[in-house]
């Protein structure tokens, strides 16, 4: 078990130590000298060569490399090219909205995906089934920031319940910060619950099939038991990767949906930082989604590990 | 009063017929043996009682059970009666448990369900029958999960469940068909003692006429969804009135006519020379620091073939038999020692002479179904071992030693544009032989290759070995725990225990006269037909 996890640390940290080095030079190659963009157009080359001199710029690869390298390490990503502030006060900023808001649509999916994969399984290929499958397949399929309209105009503009964008902030007491994220979080949340419900759907009924669910049925339990007793957790292994690489694309890939509500989150940092090539947000972004991938993914073999013995036993 | 009383019972999923009104009655404390061939319907009559048959299935028919109508009962009381009154065993223990709950929970959990008992009460009662089954405390604590437990210790847990609640009828499909004769000996005891002890009727479901007998009071013979026969265990089998009967009677005791071919005992020339040979596998790591222990799985094994031979090599599961017969075919690297066939170092030797040594010797393995490539056609799969020939054959050439291999097998040419799923299980097994023998092999092994198959496919298995023992002069090692089987078919016999070779000789002179305690073990564990009806003629006097 320790030697499991353990090796599973060693390959998360390889993934983030290559990663850095591919984010590093790919920057190298961009065209555009940081410096110059900076100071603008019509600054003197000597200008330039002071701040590149200032920036470090003129030194070898290498020690850049290790220079920005050990920096990550101690949360200092550097200065934001544009707006000229750390760009780590940046992140946090802009993190306390993305992260609850990746936390509660994952949350949200989950807490639909599941009891409806259930549902499903149970009734295969019976008209419940056939029913569910089919919400499913439209919710796959269906835009999400098509939806995020559909609820704005439903629980904001109709109902008056919530309100239809921005973020008050966290100082201003939890329930208005909650409000403005429920709408948002619920768009992102129902198109990922339909392919976590298929996947449920699917690993549930493969395990119906497995010898040890008739041994359980002839313990006398019936059917509603034994699924959520015997199936569930055997289902779960697939159920838990696909949420592992739910919540990676939750926390940055909402770029839209951050839009449509307004919502000053990372996605939005690093759209804004790409078209003002203010790469070294851009990098740091990257490098953080890189190591919340990695985080992610040493939670998700830890809890292989919880639901499966047999992993536990295993080296 | 029967306790299950069966009439009429039909049976169909979807469009098939799986049973044909069968009848079946069963007394209080009365053991009935149910046997017959694989899609003999047995299984589902099983399933029928217990009313888990799969989802598209309709019955016809009446099934009573402690006064109980089985099939118009209501789901809530079918779950009632289910572990409850009814306990059942199944065929396959390495599968039977939940991989991720402890045995404790999973023996405590139909307690639990049925008596209302708090979670200490049920663990105690779970204990005291895991105690009951052979599995003590001290080495099986309720918190073991199934994955620690050998297949042996699998089938005592699910024989705890199914015997938890002291049921009134005890279901058993092919309980033992998985396990060495060793341990089909021990379940067997375990299952005649709750029996006796809890004065429980027992259903016992069983392809093995020679086990069914150890076990029946009386047997009921199905055939295609019918029932044949049924009566009194020993008069039925002993008189064997009915055909079918005295058919499936004399496959499960056939010995193949073997013509010896001529085996030259003094001549020099040696096919297989095994010398001093080991493997090692990597242990399990106890801790960070200390290098794990290496598992011996074969240890210092020597043994050597005359062509055209045939040899045994016998032992429980787990004792390195698979392991010894992967290293001769180079599938696998020995630790230590060496393999020469037909003079040639198999380990140290190049491309050619390898590809040499491939096309000499061929292997079939046990299961019929696993080993071929669904999508495949019969030419294609029998014509596979061809690319060890030094000369690529043309397409003709490879059509018309494909259609003669089959032929040898007793298949017919135009079967090679079939797909395997169109074969039963024996013609399966008879494609595999004909894949071995394609490259005019001097050396088969043969991995339990009759024990996936039917009393009477055995028999003529059997008789396809031994004639192309005879009319190829090839030489073949058989790898098996069933001693019938090297009875029939070898002329020599190795006894592998814990990866070393204890004892060898004349299969006849070691099967008869055992002289090491892992043969006689062997020996006196193997199920035997007329020694089975000897013992219970005597009993009923």
């Amino acid at each position: 078990m320790t030697i499991y996890l353990l090796k599973r640390l060693l390959i998360g940290i390889a993934t983030l130590v290559v990663a850095s080095l591919v984010v590093f030079l790919m920057l190298e190659v961009v065209p555009g000298d940081p410096a110059r963009l900076m100071l603008g157009m019509n600054a003197s080359d000597a200008q330039v060569e002071l701040l590149r001199e200032q920036m470090g710029l003129n030194q070898p690869l290498a020690l850049r490399y290790l220079d920005w390298a050990s920096g990550l390490l101690q949360l200092d990503f550097g200065k934001s090219y544009t707006y000229s502030v750390p760009v780590i006060d940046l992140i946090r900023e802009r993190l306390v909205v993305s992260f609850p808001l990746a936390v509660i649509a994952l949350t949200l999916s989950t807490l639909i995906a599941i009891p409806v994969g259930l549902f499903a399984a149970a009734r295969r290929g019976k008209a419940g089934d056939t029913a569910a499958m089919a919400v499913a397949q439209v919710g796959v399929a269906m835009p999400n920031f098509w939806f995020a309209l559909l609820l704005v105009y439903v629980f904001a503009v109709w109902l008056r319940l919530v309100p239809a964008g921005g973020f008050p902030g966290w100082g201003n007491g939890i329930w208005p910060a909650l409000k403005a994220l429920i709408l948002p979080a619920l768009a992102l949340a129902l198109p990922q619950a339909a392919i976590l419900a298929r996947v449920t759907r699917a690993a549930l009924i493969e395990v119906l099939n497995e010898d040890y669910i008739r041994t359980a049925r002839a313990k006398g339990m019936p059917m509603r038991a034994v699924m959520w007793r015997h199936a569930l957790r055997n289902a779960m292994i697939p159920v838990l990767t696909i949420m592992g690489l739910q919540f990676a694309f939750l926390l940055a890939g909402t770029i839209i949906i951050e839009n449509v509500f307004y919502l000053p989150g990372l996605g939005r940092l690093v759209f804004q930082a790409i078209t003002q090539r203010d790469l070294i947000v851009v990098e740091s972004v990257v490098m953080l989604l890189v190591a919340a991938v990695v985080l992610v993914n040493l939670a998700v073999d830890l809890s292989y590990a919880l639901v499966d013995p047999r992993l536990r036993a295993r080296q | 009063m029967s306790l299950l009383e069966i009439e009429k019972l039909s049976l169909r999923i979807g469009r098939t017929q799986v049973l044909k009104e069968i009848d079946l009655a069963i007394e209080p404390g009365e053991v009935m043996g149910l046997v017959g061939e694989s899609g003999s319907g047995k299984s589902m009559t099983a399933l029928a009682v217990m009313r888990l048959t799969p989802a598209a299935t309709q019955m016809e028919g009446r099934v009573t059970f402690d006064g109980i109508d089985i099939l118009s009962a209501t789901e809530a009381q079918m779950c009632a009666l289910r572990g409850d009154d009814i306990g059942m065993v199944f065929q396959e223990p390495m599968t039977a448990l939940n991989p991720v709950k402890t045995i404790g929970e999973q023996v405590a959990e139909g307690i639990r369900w049925h008596t209302r008992a708090s979670r200490a009460e049920a663990e105690a009662q779970a204990r005291k029958i895991l105690d009951r089954v052979g599995l003590p405390e001290q080495k099986f604590p309720l918190s073991r999960y199934p994955h620690e437990l050998s297949g042996g210790q699998r089938q005592r847990v699910a024989i705890a469940i199914a015997c938890a609640l002291k049921p009134k009828l005890l279901i058993a499909d092919e309980p033992t068909t998985a396990l060495d004769v060793v341990l089909q000996a021990q379940i067997l005891d375990l299952l005649k003692e709750l029996v006796r002890e809890n004065r429980m009727s027992l259903l016992f479901i069983s392809h093995d006429l020679a086990v069914v007998t150890e076990m029946a009071d009386r047997i009921t013979i199905l055939r295609q969804g019918m029932v044949t026969e049924c009566g009194d265990t020993a008069r039925t089998l002993s008189e064997a009135t009915h055909p079918y009967t005295r058919q499936l009677a004399l496959a499960s005791m056939h010995v193949p006519a073997r013509v010896r071919p001529h085996i030259d005992e003094t001549a020099p020339d040696t096919l297989l020379d095994v010398a001093n040979l080991t493997r090692d596998y990597p242990g399990r790591r106890r801790s960070l620091f200390s290098r794990p222990e290496p598992v011996r799985a074969v240890d210092d094994v020597s043994l050597k073939m005359k062509p055209g031979a045939s040899v045994a090599l016998v032992g429980r599961s787990g004792c390195g038999k698979s392991t010894l017969a992967r290293m001769i075919l180079a599938l696998d690297t020995p630790t230590d020692g060496t393999i020469k066939f037909r003079g040639v170092d198999i380990n140290r030797a190049d491309e050619t002479a390898m590809r040499r040594a491939r096309r000499n010797m061929q292997v079939v393995f046990q299961d019929p179904y696993g080993s071929f490539d669904p999508r495949h056609t019969v030419e294609r799969l029998v014509a596979e071992p061809l690319h060890l020939l030094e000369r690529k054959p043309d397409r003709k050439e490879r059509r018309d030693m494909v259609g003669r291999a089959l032929h040898e097998v007793g298949l017919s040419r135009s079967d090679m544009e079939k797909y395997p799923h169109e074969f039963s299980g024996g013609q399966r097994q008879r494609l595999s032989i004909a894949r071995a023998i394609i490259t005019r092999p001097k050396l088969v092994v043969a991995d339990e290759p009759v024990s996936a198959l039917d009393v009477s496919i055995r028999a003529q298995i059997l008789d396809l070995f031994a004639e192309l023992n005879q009319k190829l002069g090839v030489a073949y090692l058989f790898i098996t725990h069933d001693l019938t089987v090297a009875r029939a078919i070898s002329d020599d016999v190795l006894v592998m225990h814990e990866g070393r070779i204890v004892e060898r000789g004349k299969t006849s002179e070691v099967l008869d006269h055992p002289q090491t305690e892992v043969a006689q073990a062997l020996v006196s564990a193997a199920p035997d037909l007329h020694r089975a009806i000897a013992r219970r003629l005597q009993e009923q006097g």
